[in-house]
């Protein structure tokens, strides 16, 4: 079955709606415990990043904003400097830090600050406490998730080199998921597991030509250039969405580490079991309900592939910012043919659609939920599906509570006002 | 270049569509890269709207930086004029478009579109948001309002509110009653819910009621040298600046001054027998000035309270600030930056905060209860209700809002007696905040001695255990304020050590 590997690709360039790659920042800096990220930026980066979950978060933040002002246009030598200056103030203030990221946005890109160096010079002068690597989550560069990528892909040089067979998971989970992965190899006897991120500079992996990895996350495509670049090899796989994409995951990784059948099935079968039991619990809620993804992170084609395989939804479209056809090669293979696959975008245009579409269920950034709720249609945000638990066994049955959820909410408030429980109509 | 953890304002771009979204019918066509679409979340997530901010933005990538971004400019305004058919459109660029110089006002201005095109010039790197709200505002109001007769009837525009403004949507109801019982009609507010062909009729009103200076005071002003319309200065939070903005207004009017306060609770609900615990409470005041000002004289006059901070985030209007805090005997803290604040705050150790979200944030931190009084807020200061801070009703809330964070009336003594009571503590907190325990935000306190720094150093009076543990006894919510009075006494006379006797005689010293 080819699935949609032959779909055309409608390629959008318009108007975008979606956070830039310095939002990665909100879930890299809790995951990775003794790193701070410095976005070297405008005010506007500052408030972006307080807007989007700053405010939101009651722990000390360990992301900051060292704000260009007038002076720093004016000439490279003296942004240097300030840049230094305000370093070693940050590094003084939290003597706990060990990674220091320097995360360029759109106006040092535009001035063209270099901030490979500056890390540089910065890396000589706090060694051997503080080790400074930079990456861009500009919104010219990169979109929401990509800045995961830039980062992961930054500290992939750096890492230490090896010989040792290993395995190496690539992507920033909830540190509970992280376990149960882990765990699920164990039971298969696969023990020798690395992660990047590791959550302290400490416990970062190393990697060699023995090295053989497997993405946790759709969206690491630089990373993986980065890695193969060192000599490690990926172990392709859909993405372990679901019960179904967990399995053919562990399926993979199992094989690439000769785990032979009956070990597999011991260590999976219940927890297979369970998701699958988990998923049949929701997926009433969406069995033929249609589905529209406009382009957020990078997860649409996987999780329109969970929600149309196992949830027994129908996908409209399936928009991404970005489609790595060599990562993507087996989800497109599993997504039945039907929806459209757009990328890039042009937010007007795939409005327009949505609106015409008229889907049960549209999964789109922050900035459009309201204003879609208000016109009468479902939406699910984009950004919860990166900060919540997804991923594994464990978690499918939550997976596709967070697209029932919206469903069953208005279904409820409409029971409750003696409605039919159908959408309701915009004011 | 300023490190920032958390900062108070955005860049001006974002005031310029609070502006616009406030508005109906004008259009906001910005020069800015893909990221700067965060900010239509603030106006759809923290204020619930249910549309998007009127604002078409160029998205421009990296490949685009060598061709053309005038081009994409041209074609954004272009699409945007023919989807939205404003009737009026502000052009602009972000801070990454200021950078790159393509001078969207100029091109904005050879598209010959039907409508008036007004550019904005808003520094991006030197101005924040405040400056990009007014500025907006002003050059709206320049540009658009045209001569006209005055009404035959007297009236007055309402000038300030904006989107995400704090409880702004309240405020005008609230004032339009007040104007309403003078019999003075309302021409036109704005710019919230202002259509650009309202701007065009801001003239016939014979003078201008401004309620947020730091949106409105350029327009105001400019209003008044060129319109011949005076403006209001009195903002009426609070009881008597509420009685002072009625006189103020029937002068203006020339109509006699009418109040009707029979809904007026807050001064005797502050003189009832019950408030006697709010006497001295010490309170640390920090938002924007105009919201700061009023929050520490009523805080002082009507509430009792004790200023013992006072400070703003927006510079340009520090003077009335400054003086203020002179009368009020406290040094006026000036900073947007977040962690100076957090420092004073720390310092003054006030048993409430009246802030922002920022000064929300401290106070968890801190243990010290917040109640919010200036913008920036989230999503919670959006309420369902009416909740206003101006006039009448805006009184009222003021006095329930102030006092529900505090430990209240009796409590506060059974606290004191029953402090072993496991239900009713220091680890339970205040019984009336919905039993989540302050724990966390009262961590152990280290074992004594110690120094006053909280460490020992030489030199420093140390905290014996007895009198540590007589510190312990005394409740949460005044514990901060007999600890630093303690050590000041104790370092003023020189002590190496702080006993249990010094902790009394402390007391003594400072009893009221």
């Amino acid at each position: 079955m080819t699935g949609c590997t032959d779909t055309p690709v409608l390629k959008e360039r318009g108007q975008h709606e979606v956070f830039c790659g310095l939002t990665g920042i909100i879930w890299l800096h809790r995951k990775m415990q003794d790193a701070f990220f410095l976005v070297v930026g405008s005010r506007t980066c500052a408030h972006l990043l307080q807007s989007a979950a700053g405010v939101m978060i009651f722990a000390e933040p360990r992301f900051g904003t060292a704000i260009l002002e007038e002076g720093d246009l004016a000439g490279l030598k003296d942004a240097n400097e300030e840049l230094d200056r305000e370093v070693a103030r940050l590094l003084e203030r939290r003597p706990d830090i060990r990674q220091l990221f320097l995360v360029g946005s759109c106006p040092s890109e535009v001035i063209k600050l270099d901030l490979a160096r500056a890390a540089e010079r910065l890396s000589a002068e706090h060694a051997p406490n503080v080790r400074v690597l930079n990456y861009s989550g500009s919104g010219i560069e990169t979109t929401f998730t990509q800045g995961e990528d830039a980062c992961l892909a930054a500290m992939v040089p750096g890492l230490a080199a090896t010989d040792a067979e290993t395995l190496l998971l690539v992507g920033a989970l909830p540190d509970v998921v992280e376990d149960q992965a882990r765990d699920l190899l164990a039971a298969m006897g696969i023990t020798s597991v690395q992660v990047l991120p590791g959550r302290r500079a400490a416990a970062d992996p190393t990697v060699g030509p023995n090295t053989r990895y497997a993405l946790l996350q759709p969206f690491l495509g630089d990373t993986a250039a980065a890695l193969d670049a060192r000599g490690a090899t990926r172990i392709p796989a859909p993405f372990p969405f679901g019960e179904e994409g967990t399995t053919l995951w562990l399926r993979a990784v199992a094989d690439a580490f000769g785990v032979d059948d009956a070990t597999f099935a011991r260590a999976t079968d219940a927890p297979r079991a369970r998701a699958r039991k988990a998923v049949a619990a929701v997926a009433g809620t969406l069995r033929d309900k249609r589905v529209f993804f406009l382009p957020d992170s990078q997860l649409e084609l996987p999780l329109a592939r969970f929600l149309t395989r196992e949830c027994g939804m129908q996908a409209v479209e399936v928009g991404t910012p970005f489609l790595h056809a060599q990562i993507m090669a087996d989800e497109l293979a599993l997504l039945a043919e039907g929806p459209r696959i757009a990328e890039g975008q042009d937010v007007e245009k795939q409005l327009d659609r949505v609106r015409a579409d008229r889907p049960d269920l549209t999964v789109c950034g922050l900035g459009l939920a309201n204003p879609l709720e208000r016109e009468g249609l479902t939406t699910k945000w984009a950004i919860e599906l990166v900060f919540t638990p997804v991923h594994f066994y464990e978690q499918a049955g939550d997976l596709a509570s967070l697209f029932a959820r919206p469903i069953r909410r208005k279904a409820l408030l409409a029971a409750g006002r003696g409605d039919a429980p159908v959408a309701v109509a915009a004011e | 270049m300023k490190l920032t953890v958390w900062t108070y304002e955005g860049p001006p771009h974002v005031g310029a569509m609070r502006v616009a979204t406030g508005m109906e019918g004008l259009h906001y066509v910005l020069h800015a890269p893909q990221g700067d679409t965060y900010a239509d979340l603030l106006f759809t997530m923290i204020e619930r709207r249910g549309q998007r901010p009127p604002v078409t933005y160029t998205t421009f990538q990296a490949r685009d930086l060598g061709s053309d971004t005038a081009t994409l400019f041209k074609d954004a305004c272009h699409a945007a004029y023919d989807r939205f058919r404003p009737e009026a459109l502000i052009v602009g660029a972000s801070c990454t478009a200021e950078l790159i110089q393509d001078d969207p006002g100029g091109l904005a201005e050879r598209l010959g579109l039907p409508v008036p095109v007004i550019a904005l010039e808003l520094p991006s790197y030197s101005r924040k948001e405040l400056f990009g709200t007014d500025e907006t505002f002003y050059q709206l109001a320049r540009q658009l309002a045209q001569p006209c007769e005055r009404t035959p009837e007297v009236s007055c525009n309402i000038l300030g509110p904006v989107g995400l403004g704090f409880r702004h949507r309240d405020d005008v109801v609230e004032v339009t009653k007040l104007l309403d019982a003078m019999g003075i009609a309302v021409n036109c507010v704005a710019p919230m819910g202002a259509r650009p062909s309202d701007l065009g009729r801001l003239g016939a009103a014979h003078f201008n009621v401004l309620l947020y200076p730091e949106h409105a005071e350029a327009a105001a002003r400019w209003l008044e040298r060129e319109h011949g319309q005076p403006f209001t200065r009195t903002i009426p939070i609070g009881a008597q600046a509420t009685r002072a903005f009625v006189a103020e207004v029937a002068e203006l009017a020339g109509v006699a001054p009418v109040l009707d306060a029979a809904s007026l609770r807050q001064p005797w609900w502050s003189a009832s027998v019950d408030s006697t615990y709010l006497t001295g409470k010490r309170v640390f005041v920090f938002g924007d000035a105009t919201h700061a000002v009023a929050a520490a004289k009523v805080a002082r006059d009507e509430m009792g309270f004790e200023v013992c901070g006072l400070g703003c985030y927006n510079r340009e209007f520090a003077r009335p600030l400054r003086a203020l805090a002179r009368e009020m005997g406290v040094e006026a803290l000036i900073t947007d930056d977040y962690l100076e604040v957090e420092r004073a705050i720390a310092a003054a150790a006030p048993e409430m905060i009246l802030g922002t979200q920022m000064e929300r944030h401290i106070g968890k931190r801190l243990g010290i209860p917040c109640a919010v009084i200036s913008s920036p807020v989230h999503v919670q200061d959006f309420p369902a209700r009416h909740s206003p801070q101006m006039g009448v009703e805006g009184a009222n809330v003021l006095f329930d809002t102030w006092v529900h964070p505090l430990v209240m009336g009796l409590e506060e003594h059974l606290l004191t007696m029953f402090r072993e009571d496991f239900e009713f503590s220091d680890a339970a907190g205040p019984s009336h905040h919905g039993g989540h325990a302050p724990a966390a935000a009262h961590p152990a306190e280290p074992e004594s001695p110690q120094g006053i720094s909280g460490q020992r150093t030489d030199g420093e009076p140390v905290w014996v255990e007895a009198a540590e543990r007589e510190l312990r006894k005394i409740p949460f919510f005044v514990r901060g304020k007999a600890r630093r009075n303690t050590e000041i006494f104790a370092v003023e006379r020189g002590l190496a050590e702080i006993g249990v006797e010094t902790l009394y005689e402390a007391k003594a010293h400072y009893a009221r």
